[in-house]
């Protein structure tokens, strides 16, 4: 009775684990289809009319249009970096393999997001500030970011053992996590090129409505989207580490007969 | 329970310290990570002559003027921040953005005759985003003059809706 089940407690316990990534399946799988619908609908009204329909800068002219990207993007590669050190924490504390996952299928989106920030900056940069590129404190620290995302999702990848990577890799994000405020208030820290928040309070926005409302949709529309790439990604993990704790267990299997057989057939 | 009360402990542990380092390094950077200078720090404490370093302030309204020295063109212009003024010159392609009343970052030598001689203008974009009818609007009610500086508190014009009579006439 004690003995019998014994090697088959392991598969058991490993599947325990994957209690919660199987209602995490079937709840994303649920809500998926409708997220992507719903970033496609208002990115679908937010692109157009901030890069045809709203009005162009004063003195920027159509350049200004750089922004409906440059800013959303902005602002996931950082709200992004946040949610990556929060899933770091709970991964380092309470073990929770979920957020191991997050974490890992999140760096490389991060990462994609910051790389376009920085290029739609830089785009911007060239024919407004007259350059493409100055190591001011804002661009610098936008610049460490993206070394910090792309750092981390080498990182989790570089160890035999994904949990040695995964704990690794959320030390490097947390350590990470201190560059988030000198993004945000290095331009009122220091004196930068790069011009300070618009966005500072919700009733006095640098910018006029006509320019405002397509930004903010177009911000709910990205989010919408790296959210449901984030999802996607993450489903696509658990599934793949299902598959690979599956082949795992029938590779015990076939190895287990072998063994019992005591120089059964000699190869 | 108690092992992942410990684990908190000690992330929240090493996140106060490694955030008291941070804070401290950038207290002490404060004053050595400014891209540029005022002209109220150059008067105060004049950096040492054939020392390139970056000015940064308003283009003065009035003082920009376009000349050419041997057949090149020359640009003279005075940055300043309300309390002080350095005279500027540059040879060279400026900017979209530049303007009188323009924030702008140069980077060049204080010469000795006490004007700035720059190897690159660069325009600083202030956070104000506005249609042009807006400007115009703001401009023609006498509200708003760029070259005097930046623009009104947003509050004042970020709702404004400029009557499609008014952008005819």
């Amino acid at each position: 009775m004690n003995t019998a089940p014994a090697p088959a407690l392991r598969p058991a316990s490993s599947l325990h684990r994957f209690a919660n990534p199987g209602r995490f399946l079937r709840l994303s799988g649920r809500v998926l289809p409708w997220l992507a619908a719903a970033a496609l609908l208002v990115l679908g009204v937010g692109l157009p009319w901030g890069l045809w329909f709203s009005p162009p800068d004063w003195q920027q002219g159509e350049t200004v249009r750089i922004l409906y990207i440059h800013v959303p993007m902005a602002w996931l590669a950082m709200g992004g970096y946040a949610g990556l050190a929060v899933a770091s924490a709970m991964a380092l504390v309470w073990k929770h393999p979920l957020a191991d996952l997050a974490a890992r299928e999140l760096s490389p989106v991060g990462a994609a997001v910051t790389a376009l920030c920085l290029m739609t900056g830089s785009l911007w940069g060239k024919p407004m500030w007259g350059t493409w590129w100055v190591w001011d404190a804002r661009l610098t620290s936008v610049l460490v970011l993206f070394f910090l995302w792309l750092g981390h999702a080498a990182l989790v990848r570089a160890f035999d053992d994904p949990e040695r990577g995964a704990r690794m890799g959320a030390i490097l994000a947390l350590v990470g996590a201190m560059n988030l405020p000198v993004v945000k208030f290095s331009v009122d820290w220091w004196n930068t090129l790069h011009q300070p928040a618009s966005l500072t309070r919700v009733n006095a926005p640098g910018l006029h409505v006509d320019i405002l409302y397509p930004l903010l949709v177009c911000a709910l529309g990205f989010s919408l989207a790296f959210a449901a790439v984030v999802l996607f990604r993450v489903r696509a993990a658990v599934m793949e580490r299902r598959i690979r704790a599956l082949q795992m267990a029938a590779a015990r299997r076939a190895d287990m007969p072998a063994e019992a057989q005591p120089a059964g057939e000699p190869n | 329970m108690t092992r992942k009360r410990k684990r908190l402990y000690v992330l929240l542990l090493c996140a106060l310290g490694l955030g008291g380092a941070t804070a401290l390094t950038l207290t002490a950077f404060q004053d050595n990570l400014v891209f540029f200078r005022s002209p109220s720090d150059i008067t105060r404490e004049a950096p040492p002559p054939e020392r390139a370093f970056r000015l940064g302030g308003l283009v003065e309204q009035g003082s920009l003027q376009r000349t050419s020295v041997e057949g090149r063109p020359l640009v003279r212009f005075t940055v300043t921040d309300g309390a002080a003024k350095v005279p500027v010159a540059f040879g060279g392609v400026l900017p979209d953005l530049f303007r009188e009343g323009q924030g702008v970052v140069t980077l060049g030598k204080l010469g000795r005759d006490g004007v700035f001689q720059a190897s690159e203008v660069l325009a600083r974009h202030d956070e104000t985003y506005m249609p042009p009818e807006v400007a115009d609007a703001l401009k023609r009610s006498g509200h708003w003059n760029p070259a005097q500086g930046p623009a009104p508190a947003a509050a004042e014009w970020n709702t404004l809706n400029p009557a499609r009579p008014g952008s005819g006439g």
